[in-house]
C-alpha cells in the first residue's frame, strides 16, 4: 500500500496542485487571446505581482496583530484580486490600447507584452530585492496526514492546508466563470466577440467594456494562482516567470481562445510534468519479488530525469503547435 | 548613410567616450567589445524579423548552441577521456539513437505500407517511445560513466577561428531543422514554438554535463588573440595588458563585424533581398508568382540564425567561460529584440545603431542606478528611515525596468526604429 | 421626410474611394433594393451607412439626424441593424444567444421580440439550444436577420440575403423580408438576384461604378428596358 501512497502524493497531488495554477493563469492568458487577439507574455508576471499584493496586505495584517482561522494570504485574497484587477487594467490603457488605437499586428502587442514583463520583474526587483519571502513567518502551514494504517500503509497522505484551499477555489473559480460565461449578459457578449468580432461589434455589443472584463477576470485569477502558487512553495520575484510557458502550453492544448479547453489543458499540463518525472520503480518495487531470480528493477524508472520536469512542458508546447495548433479538443465551444 | 545615421552614430562615439570617461578605458573596451559581438547577433535577426517577418524568439538558444560549439572546438583535448571506455558507450549511445531514428523515420512512412489513421498515429509514438527508451539505456550509463570518471568530453584544441566558423554552422544546422517543423507556423504562434524550442535546447545543454559540464562550466576558453597574461609575460604592465588586449580582440571584431555588415547589405540590395521583402510583404502574392516562400523563408532562417551561433561563440570566447546557467531569456533574447527595433527593422545600420545603443544603456543602467539609490540611502538615512539594503542587487535589476521601458515607448512613440528601413531612397511608412 | 438619405457620398476602404457622389434615399414604408453588377459597390453604400468604413465626402441621415462616420454600436440604440453577408452569426452560440446579442444594448425586457422572431422563424424556435455554426445556410440567415430585429430597428440594412441560398430558402427570405416591412421597419437591402428582389422592391437603386445609374420603383425598373438589358439579361416581364 505505501507504493500506491507514494503515487498519491507524489503524482496525484503535486499534479492537481500544478494543474490549479496552470489552469487559472491558463484561463486568462486564453481570454486574452480570444479578445484581443494576442499572446500575452506578460501574464506570468501579472501572477508574481499580484502574489505581492497579497504579501503586502498580509504584513499589514500581521502588523496590524490580526489572526484567522484560516490562512492570512487566503484571507486577503478578494481585496489583492481587486487591486490586481485594476493594475492590470491599467496596463491595458497604459501600453496595450494605444497600440490597439492604432491598429497594431498582434505581434507588435505580444512585443509590447514582453516589455511589461520586463518593466514588472524589474520593479518588483527593484522594491522587493532578489530574496526569497514566506506567508507563514508569522502563522504555521498546517500539513493534514491523513492515517492510512487501516489500508495497511506505514506512510501518511499528506496535504498542506493552503494545497487544500488552492484545489478548492480553483473548483469554485472555474464553477463561477462557467456561471458568468454561460448565464451573463456580458458573459455570452465576451463569447460573442471572441467568436466573431466583427460582428460583435455590428450587433452594437460595447467591445470597449468587454475588453475592461476580460482585463478584470484575466488580472484577478493570475493574482489567484499567483498567491496560490507563492503560498505552496514561496514568495521570489521569478515565481511565475518560469512557467508563463507552461501556462501557453496548457492555453496551446486546450486550443487557445477556449476557456474550458485552458481547464483541461492545464491540468493535462501538470499531470504530465509529475507523471513524466515520477520514479515508477518505487510503485513497482513490489514485482521485484515476483520476478526471476538475478533479475531486479532498475532505481530508476522515471521518464525523463527530474532535472527536465519543466521541459516536458516546453516539449508539449512545441508538439502540441506543430501537431495541431488549434488544440487538441477542437469543436469544444469557447 | 544618411544624415540622420551619421548623427546617430557619432551621438553614440560621444557617448562611449563619456563612459570612457566616468567607467574607465579597460571597462569601456570590454563593453564595446560585448557591444559588437552581440551586433552580429542582432545582424542575424535583423535577417529573419526585418528583411523576412519571420518571429524567431529562439535567439537564446542559438547563441548557446553556437556558445557550446566554439567551446567544444577550441578548449583541449581530455585525455582522460579519450582513454577511457567513454569514447566507446558513446559510440553504443549514438548507434542506439541511429537505429531510434530509423525506426521513427519508418514509422511516419506507414501510411506506404497501408497503416493509416489511428493506428498510424500509434505506430509513431510507439516509434518515439521505443527510440527513447533504447537511447536513454545507452546514453545514462555513458553519461555517468564519463561524468565519474574524466569529467565531460572535452573539446577538439583547434584554433578559435574555427570554433567560431563551427558555432555559425552548428547554430545554421540546428535552425535548418527548427525551420523545417516550424516555419509554416502563424506568427505569434512562431513565436511561442521558438521560445519553447529555445527553453528545450538550453534544458538540454544545461543538463548534459558529459558534453558541455553544464553548470560545472567550461573555462578558460582561449582567445583568437593574446591573452592579458600573454602580454604581462612579455613585460607589460597590468593595467596596459588588459586594455592592449581587449583592444587588438576589439580590431578582430570589428573587422568581423565590417565584413559581415558588407555581405549581408550587398545581399539585401541585390535581387535576393528584394525578393525576400516581397515575399514578407505579401507573400501570399509573391507564392502566386512561383517563388517557393518555405524554402525561401527556411534560408533566411538559417542564415539569420547562424550569425547568431557566430555571436554566441564570439562572446563565449571572450568572456573565456561557458556557463550554460548564466543564459537567460532576457539577457539573450528579449535584449536582441529590443536592439533590433528599437534601430531599426529592416536596416542593416539601424540594427548595428540599435546593438551597440541599447547594449551601452543596458551595462551603464547598473552603475548609474547604483550611484542614484546611494544618494538616495544617503538623504533617507539623514532624515532617519534608514538606509536602502541590498543596493548592489537592487541596482542590478534597474537595467530590467529600463530595458522594458525603451521597448514599450519604442513601439508607441518610433515603431519604426531610429534608422527606418529605407526602401527606394525613402523611408517605409 | 426620408428615413435614411444618402447625399452625394464618397467614400472606400482607405485608398481610392469606391463610390463617388451616391444618393439613395427611402421612407420607413419602403423596401429599398440596390442592385448593380460586381464591384459597383452595393456593399459598400450598405457599409457606408453603418459606419464600417470611411465616408469622406457628402453626408448620411437617418431620421433627422446626421449620421456620417458614426461608429456601429452608437448607430444600434439609434435603431439600425446590420446582417452582413458572410459571417453573420456567432457559430460558437446558441440560437437564443445570437438573439440576446442583437439585444445586447437594450436594457427593457426582451422576451416579447424574441417570441416574435420565434414566430416568424418557427424553425429557429426548435433549435432555439442548438449552436449557430451546425445549422443549414438558410436557417443561418434567419439568425441572422432575427439578431438584427431584436434591438427593435427602425432600418434593417441586408448585404445579399439570398446569397448562396436555393430558391425555396430566397423565396422565403423574400417573404419574411417584406413581412418585416409591413411591421412598419424600413428594409434597405443588396442583392444579386436582381429580378426577384426589384419584384417586391417599393425603391430600386441601380449602382454602376460607384454611382446611381437608375433610381424609381422596384416596378419601374423591372420595365425599363435600358435596366432589363444591362442588369437583368435580357427584356422579359
Amino acid at each position: 500500500m505505501n507504493e500506491l501512497i507514494f503515487f498519491i502524493n507524489k503524482v496525484l497531488i503535486s499534479g492537481a496542485i500544478l494543474g490549479s495554477i496552470y489552469a487559472l493563469g491558463a484561463v486568462g492568458v486564453t481570454l486574452i487571446f480570444g479578445i484581443l487577439r494576442f499572446a500575452h507574455f506578460a501574464h506570468g508576471d501579472m501572477m508574481t505581482l499580484g502574489a505581492f499584493v497579497s504579501y503586502i496586505l498580509v504584513t499589514l495584517l500581521v502588523a496590524m496583530g490580526v489572526t484567522a482561522p484560516i490562512p492570512l494570504g487566503i484571507l486577503v485574497l478578494p481585496v489583492a484580486m481587486a487591486i490586481a484587477a485594476v493594475i492590470a487594467l491599467g496596463i491595458d490603457k497604459g501600453f496595450y490600447a494605444p497600440l490597439r488605437a492604432r491598429g497594431s499586428k498582434p505581434v507588435v502587442l505580444l512585443i509590447a507584452s514582453i516589455g511589461v514583463t520586463l518593466m514588472i520583474q524589474g520593479l518588483i526587483r527593484l522594491f522587493a530585492g532578489v530574496g526569497t519571502r514566506s506567508f507563514f513567518d508569522a502563522e504555521a502551514k498546517d500539513i493534514f496526514r491523513i492515517d492510512m494504517s487501516w489500508l495497511g500503509a506505514t506512510r501518511d497522505i499528506s496535504i498542506t492546508e493552503p494545497q487544500i484551499w488552492m484545489i478548492g477555489l480553483t473548483v469554485v473559480a472555474v464553477i463561477l466563470l462557467h456561471i458568468f460565461l454561460t448565464g451573463t449578459r456580458l458573459g455570452k457578449a465576451m463569447r460573442a466577440m471572441a467568436d466573431n468580432m466583427d460582428l460583435a461589434l455590428v450587433s452594437g455589443i460595447n467591445t470597449a467594456l468587454v475588453v475592461r472584463v476580460t482585463w478584470v477576470i484575466a488580472g484577478s485569477l493570475a493574482c489567484l494562482a499567483g498567491t496560490m502558487l507563492a503560498l505552496d512553495v514561496t514568495l521570489k520575484p521569478d515565481l511565475a516567470f518560469n512557467i508563463v510557458l507552461p501556462i501557453f502550453a496548457a492555453a496551446i492544448v486546450g486550443g487557445l481562445g477556449q476557456s474550458y479547453g485552458a481547464i483541461a489543458g492545464g491540468y493535462l499540463v501538470g499531470f504530465a510534468e509529475t507523471l513524466a518525472v515520477f520514479n515508477w520503480s518505487a510503485v513497482l518495487r513490489p514485482l521485484n519479488d515476483v520476478l526471476p531470480a538475478g533479475w531486479s528493477l532498475p532505481q530508476n524508472l522515471a521518464l525523463v530525469p527530474t532535472e527536465y520536469k519543466l521541459t516536458v512542458a516546453f516539449v508539449i508546447l512545441v508538439v502540441v503547435l506543430l501537431v495541431r495548433p488549434t488544440g487538441i479538443f477542437r469543436g469544444a465551444s469557447t | 548613410m544618411s544624415m540622420r545615421a551619421l548623427v546617430l552614430f557619432g551621438g553614440l562615439l560621444l557617448l562611449v567616450l563619456c563612459v570612457n570617461l566616468v567607467m574607465g578605458t579597460p571597462y569601456t573596451v570590454r563593453m564595446s567589445v560585448e557591444a559588437l559581438a552581440l551586433s552580429i547577433v542582432v545582424l542575424g535577426l535583423n535577417i529573419q524579423w526585418g528583411y523576412g517577418g519571420l518571429f524567431n524568439f529562439g535567439v537564446m538558444g542559438l547563441m548557446m548552441v553556437g556558445g557550446y560549439a566554439g567551446m567544444a572546438m577550441s578548449v583541449p583535448l581530455n585525455i582522460a577521456f579519450w582513454n577511457s571506455d567513454g569514447p566507446m558507450m558513446l559510440g553504443r549511445a549514438i548507434l542506439a539513437a541511429g537505429l531510434g531514428a530509423v525506426l521513427v523515420v519508418l514509422a511516419h512512412q506507414a501510411k506506404r505500407f497501408g497503416i493509416r489513421g489511428k493506428w498510424g498515429t500509434a505506430l509513431k509514438v510507439a516509434a518515439w517511445f521505443i527510440a527513447y527508451v533504447g537511447y536513454r539505456t545507452q546514453i545514462d550509463p555513458a553519461a555517468d560513466y564519463i561524468e565519474a570518471t574524466s569529467g565531460f568530453v572535452g573539446g577538439l584544441g583547434l584554433p578559435v577561428m574555427v570554433g567560431w566558423a563551427f558555432g555559425a554552422v552548428l547554430a545554421g544546422i540546428v535552425a535548418y531543422v527548427i525551420g523545417n517543423i516550424a516555419l509554416g507556423l502563424r506568427t505569434d504562434y512562431l513565436a511561442i514554438a521558438t521560445i519553447g524550442i529555445s527553453e528545450i535546447l538550453r534544458a538540454l545543454i544545461k543538463n548534459m554535463d558529459w558534453l558541455t559540464r553544464g553548470t560545472l562550466t567550461v573555462s578558460p576558453i582561449p582567445w583568437p588573440t593574446p591573452l592579458p597574461q600573454d602580454l604581462q609575460a612579455d613585460g607589460m604592465s597590468i593595467d596596459h595588458s588588459f586594455i592592449v588586449a581587449r583592444l587588438f580582440y576589439f580590431v578582430l571584431l570589428l573587422i568581423l563585424v565590417l565584413v559581415i555588415l558588407f555581405l549581408v547589405e550587398r545581399a539585401y540590395k541585390g535581387p535576393w533581398g528584394r525578393m525576400m521583402r516581397a515575399i514578407r510583404d505579401n507573400h501570399v502574392a509573391a507564392a502566386a508568382m512561383g517563388k517557393d516562400v518555405k524554402a525561401r523563408q527556411r534560408e533566411l532562417f538559417v542564415f539569420g540564425s547562424a550569425l547568431m551561433g557566430l555571436g554566441g561563440a564570439v562572446l563565449v570566447s571572450f568572456a573565456q567561460i561557458f556557463d550554460p546557467a548564466g543564459y537567460q531569456p532576457i539577457n539573450h533574447t528579449f535584449i536582441i529584440w529590443v536592439m533590433v527595433i528599437v534601430g531599426g527593422a529592416g536596416n542593416n545600420y539601424g540594427a548595428l545603431f540599435g546593438a551597440i545603443f541599447i547594449y551601452v544603456v543596458w551595462v551603464i543602467s547598473e552603475p548609474l542606478a547604483t550611484a542614484l539609490f546611494t544618494t538616495l540611502s544617503g538623504w533617507s538615512d539623514q532624515i532617519g528611515w534608514g538606509a536602502i539594503p541590498e543596493i548592489e542587487s537592487r541596482a542590478l535589476q534597474m537595467r530590467v525596468f529600463v530595458l522594458g521601458a525603451v521597448i514599450t515607448i519604442a513601439l508607441r512613440y518610433a515603431p519604426q526604429g531610429l534608422l527606418p528601413e529605407v526602401i527606394g531612397g525613402k523611408r517605409r511608412s | 421626410m426620408a428615413l435614411v438619405s444618402l447625399h452625394d457620398v464618397t467614400a472606400g476602404y482607405g485608398g481610392a474611394p469606391i463610390l463617388h457622389g451616391v444618393n439613395i434615399s427611402i421612407e420607413a414604408s419602403d423596401v429599398g433594393v440596390i442592385v448593380g453588377p460586381n464591384g459597383a459597390g452595393k456593399s459598400t453604400a450598405l457599409k457606408s451607412i453603418f459606419g464600417l468604413l470611411k465616408v469622406s465626402e457628402g453626408s448620411i441621415v437617418f431620421d433627422g439626424d446626421d449620421i456620417t462616420n458614426r461608429s456601429p454600436d452608437s448607430l444600434v440604440p439609434k435603431g439600425l441593424s446590420f446582417v452582413p453577408q458572410e459571417h453573420n452569426v456567432f457559430t460558437s452560440l446558441s440560437v437564443s444567444e445570437n438573439l440576446e446579442m442583437g439585444a445586447f444594448t437594450r436594457t427593457d425586457d426582451f422576451a416579447d421580440t424574441m417570441t416574435e422572431v420565434y414566430d416568424m422563424f418557427p424553425d429557429l424556435k426548435l433549435k432555439r439550444h442548438q449552436r449557430a455554426g451546425e445549422l443549414s445556410g438558410g436557417q443561418r440567415q434567419m439568425v441572422a436577420m432575427g439578431r438584427a430585429l431584436m434591438s427593435r430597428p427602425k432600418l434593417l440594412l441586408l448585404d445579399e440575403p439570398s446569397a448562396g441560398l436555393s430558391p425555396r430558402y430566397m423565396m422565403e427570405i423574400f417573404a419574411q423580408v417584406a413581412r418585416i416591412n409591413q411591421t412598419g421597419v424600413g428594409v434597405l437591402m443588396v442583392e444579386q438576384n436582381a429580378r426577384q428582389a426589384l419584384g417586391f422592391a417599393t425603391k430600386g437603386f441601380v449602382l454602376a461604378n460607384g454611382s446611381n445609374l437608375f433610381t424609381g420603383t422596384g416596378q419601374d425598373l423591372l420595365n425599363d428596358p435600358d435596366v432589363a438589358k444591362s442588369f437583368l439579361g435580357g427584356h422579359q416581364p
